[in-house]
């Protein structure tokens, strides 16, 4: 059960924000400006205007946590309050934590190194300057730390990196251990702060992301005809998961519960996809039929949409082989159009999406969409978001090393709310 | 209830190429630490590893692989490469989606990094390779291992610095509990290029002694710090039905028990969750304290750390009341490979009915009351260990393995 949600994307410094941004049908996307972006391929990213003082952060968090650290604590905290729980009436040895992310700690990984290298330089960096934090920028589960001391957690405590898909999957191995009893409480999400030059170029090397550097407002184009790749993105989202008891016996306010969840891996390539759509199916079905959810019951599709070529016809083969002709019934639509895409953290930013959907009765649409690819013909809610009862959603990720991951969520019942 | 089974293990550590070879010096007293000779390690303050020498990964891998993958990959498809043969896993033996990888990484592929950001800054963008989106990431070792031996069930990979191997092999277990029959699992880690070496230092853990067999005294008065290594183990586990409906022609022994807790935060002064997850590790098996016949612990090499974990194996265990070892100190910490390649060693001991030695440790203080093996090897009957790695941070992860009843 999600009790408590924080959400931290480019156009959405919170929860609310960032629900208005996707209801709203317009882009955060924008030239890249945390630097000089002239010398790359694409020079379009989803820049978050995040704020860490007035987050709430102290000067030694600061100089301490990597940034994608900072958007993890910030959304954590933001849960927390959210839920209403009193994390000092919980035994902190039920209490833990699962995170995501694919990148890590990228950011201060660069700042790092150019120190360290003379700007590149020298092979044999100087040990001379080496930041006290270097090692938790090498070894990234100082971020599932950080989130842990938020509540002084001290149950299973894990980061889950598995690229694109880790916000999908850091939520599902949440859910994981609540079901079989080693948690009762878990804070799981995931956050990704990629926007800086290492990421940006090896995006370009393989022509991920989108060159569409004059028009960056309108950049990010999934299922669309003209789409030449993604929009590289930061953000976070975190949650507060409980089982159904606890969150009854507290008459806590429920947003969905995730009731499937399933991942499996292509085996084909390190970033390419095959058409057929073959194991992100099999990821569906088995997902619903953890979920107990009949293919027919879906009424929402929060596509992974990532807007290269290739993606898009593959997901939407995914959709046809595992709902059949249902697909062609419901919405799909990425909010990556919006938000970009921010890696590891976007499974977990398009989880929150999906409760909110459940939540509000309102589908996001997918922005940009004006002319939709011929083979990709579903029905992606181009440009305008659209009220409709949500009662089950389906959410998906697909990502390098060829993880294919789902996720059932639907409305919370038995007078939870 | 019985737990999954290991039936292949693959291992590469500093002091021996295969788990026979590993196993081998390990009873012998040889070690693999040494200095630094990948790079001129002269001007840093620490100057000792665990390295793996000799390794040409032209020798086990397909050419195409090898501009795509670091030195941390490469071993990792050795490693599984030589569990699935040693389990001799028959193609066809078990439905692609019944197949899972769960793997552990602490640093990514780092040294492959590290090159490209040198390209970027030295020669800007174009000259970044189109490998470097996957070569780096932490899910490298899992997306590559599912490639290579087409396995697409349910596949994860978990970080969690020093304790992630043993987290790894918990999550693969209970993968195999949700449905999956089999699930390659494990760590390796190898982080030994100048700036990999440069953050290891910045931990503040690594030892600084330039003696290859004084610098990692794990529990001795004279603790100093830690050596990195690199390396690790990658293992096969199936369901006990499973490996028994396809006759498997070995089962080295069960995985009976995991748990991973969670220190609380730093100077709130409440004592660490290591205890805890010793207890619920135990619990999770259905043993006692007493039916467990060796510890293989996680020897952090620090002191305040020693004492710490010397405490909870008293503390669950009474005084001096288990052999505690650390064969470790022969092939330094391995990072997520450190987990798996204890668990190797312990699944060795039940087979051979040995305790390895822990090496170079003599003065252990009084205060710790723990039975550490040293010196040579202990013969006896070993029926179940419970192997012991904790994280940077905070993190807490226990194992418990046991004699195979298949």
């Amino acid at each position: 059960m999600i009790t408590g949600i924080g959400v931290r994307t480019a156009g959405g410094n919170s929860t609310k924000e960032f629900w208005n941004l996707l209801t709203s049908g317009s882009s955060a996307t924008r030239r890249i400006s945390f630097f000089d972006p002239s010398p790359y391929r694409s020079q379009v990213a989803a820049e978050a205007d995040f704020d860490p003082v007035h987050e709430g952060l102290s000067p030694l968090e600061i100089r301490r946590m990597d940034r994608a650290s900072q958007f993890a604590v910030v959304c954590a905290r933001e849960a927390v309050a959210d839920s209403g729980l009193e994390f000092d009436t919980v035994d902190p040895s039920r209490v833990g934590v699962s995170l995501g992310s694919a990148v890590a700690a990228a950011t201060s990984l660069e700042q790092e190194y150019l120190v360290l290298s003379d700007s590149g330089r020298d092979w044999l960096v100087d040990p001379a300057n080496l930041s006290p934090h270097m090692f938790d920028y090498l070894v990234p589960s100082v971020m599932p730390a950080e989130v842990a001391w938020t509540v002084a957690a001290q149950g299973p405590v894990t980061m889950v990196s598995n690229g694109c898909t880790s916000g999908l999957d850091s939520v599902g191995h949440a859910c994981q251990l609540i079901r079989e009893g080693s948690a009762e409480v878990m804070l799981a999400g995931a956050s990704d702060t990629p926007i800086t030059p290492i990421v940006v170029s090896c995006f370009d090397a393989i022509k991920a992301t989108t060159p569409r550097n004059d028009d960056p407002e309108h950049a990010s184009r999934p299922f669309d005809r003209t789409r030449t790749g993604f929009v590289l993105a930061e953000g976070a989202a975190m949650f507060v998961l409980e089982d159904y008891d606890r969150a009854r016996r507290r008459g806590a306010r429920v947003y969905a519960e995730i009731s499937g969840y399933a991942t499996r891996c292509n085996a084909y390539h390190m970033t390419g996809l095959k058409t057929d759509g073959r194991e992100m199916a099999e990821a569906i079905r088995v997902a619903l039929a953890e979920s107990r959810t009949a293919a027919t019951a879906v009424d929402y599709i929060n596509a992974h949409g990532s807007g290269t070529r290739q993606n898009d016809r593959h997901e939407t083969a995914a959709y046809k082989r595992s709902l059949g002709e249902h697909a062609y019934r419901t919405p799909v639509s990425s909010i990556k159009s919006m938000v970009g895409h921010s890696l590891g953290a976007i499974g977990s930013i398009e989880i929150a999406a999906s409760a909110l959907a459940i939540e509000h009765g309102v589908v996001p649409p997918t922005a940009n969409l004006h002319e939709a690819d011929p083979e990709c013909d579903l029905d992606y809610v181009p440009l305008t978001a659209r009220e409709q009862r949500v009662d089950t959603v389906l959410t998906v990720g697909s990502g390098f090393g060829g993880f294919q991951s789902a996720m059932i969520l639907r409305r919370p019942t038995g007078g939870v709310r | 209830m019985s737990g999954p089974v290991v039936t292949g293990i693959g291992l590469l550590a500093p002091n021996g190429f295969g788990v026979e070879r590993y196993w081998e010096a390990v009873l012998e007293g040889r070690g693999g630490i040494g200095r630094i000779t990948r790079f001129d390690v002269s001007r840093y303050p620490a100057r000792l590893a665990g390295q793996i020498p000799d390794f040409r990964a032209a020798d086990h891998l397909p050419s195409r692989l090898l501009p795509q993958t670091d030195i941390s990959t490469q071993l990792a498809l050795v490693a599984a490469d030589w569990a699935l043969l040693d389990a001799k896993i028959e193609p066809g033996a078990f439905a692609d989606y019944d197949m899972g990888v769960v793997t552990s990484n602490a640093c990514g592929g780092f040294e492959f990094t590290h090159r490209e950001f040198k390209k970027l800054w030295s020669q800007g963008p174009k000259a970044v390779s189109v490998y470097e989106s996957f070569a780096w990431f932490y899910a490298v070792n899992t997306g590559q291992i599912s490639i290579r031996n087409e396995l697409r069930g349910p596949s994860s990979a978990l970080v969690a610095e020093q304790a992630g191997g043993l987290d790894a092999i918990g999550h693969a277990r209970r993968t195999i509990a949700r449905g999956t029959p089999m699930v390659v699992t494990g760590g390796v880690d190898s982080a030994l290029d100048p700036w990999a070496w440069a953050a290891q230092i910045a931990s503040g853990r690594v030892s600084r002694s330039a003696d290859p067999r004084r610098a990692y005294l794990p529990f001795d008065s004279a603790a100093e710090g830690y050596v990195p290594g690199e390396g690790g183990a990658i293992l096969v586990l199936e369901a006990a039905d499973a490996a028994r409906a396809r006759g498997a022609h070995q089962v080295y022994g069960e995985i009976a028990g995991y748990a991973a807790t969670f220190d609380p935060p730093p100077g709130s002064g409440a004592p660490s969750a290591l205890r805890r997850a010793v207890e619920l590790a135990l619990a999770d098996a259905g043993m006692r304290p007493d039916e467990i016949d060796v510890v293989f612990a996680d020897a952090a090499g620090v002191a305040d750390l020693d004492r710490v974990e010397a405490e909870a194996i008293s503390a669950v265990f009474g005084a001096g009341a288990v052999p505690v070892t650390a064969p470790k100190t022969l092939t330094g910490r391995l990072y997520s490979g450190g987990g798996p390649v204890d668990v190797a060693a312990a699944l060795l001991s039940i087979r051979d009915g040995v305790v390895p030695p822990t090496s170079g440790t003599t003065d252990v203080p009084s205060g710790y009351r723990i039975d550490l093996v040293r010196g040579v090897p202990r013969a006896g009957r070993v029926s179940s260990a419970l192997v012991l790695a904790r994280g940077k941070w905070g993190f807490n992860a226990a194992v418990v393995v046991r004699e195979a009843t298949v």
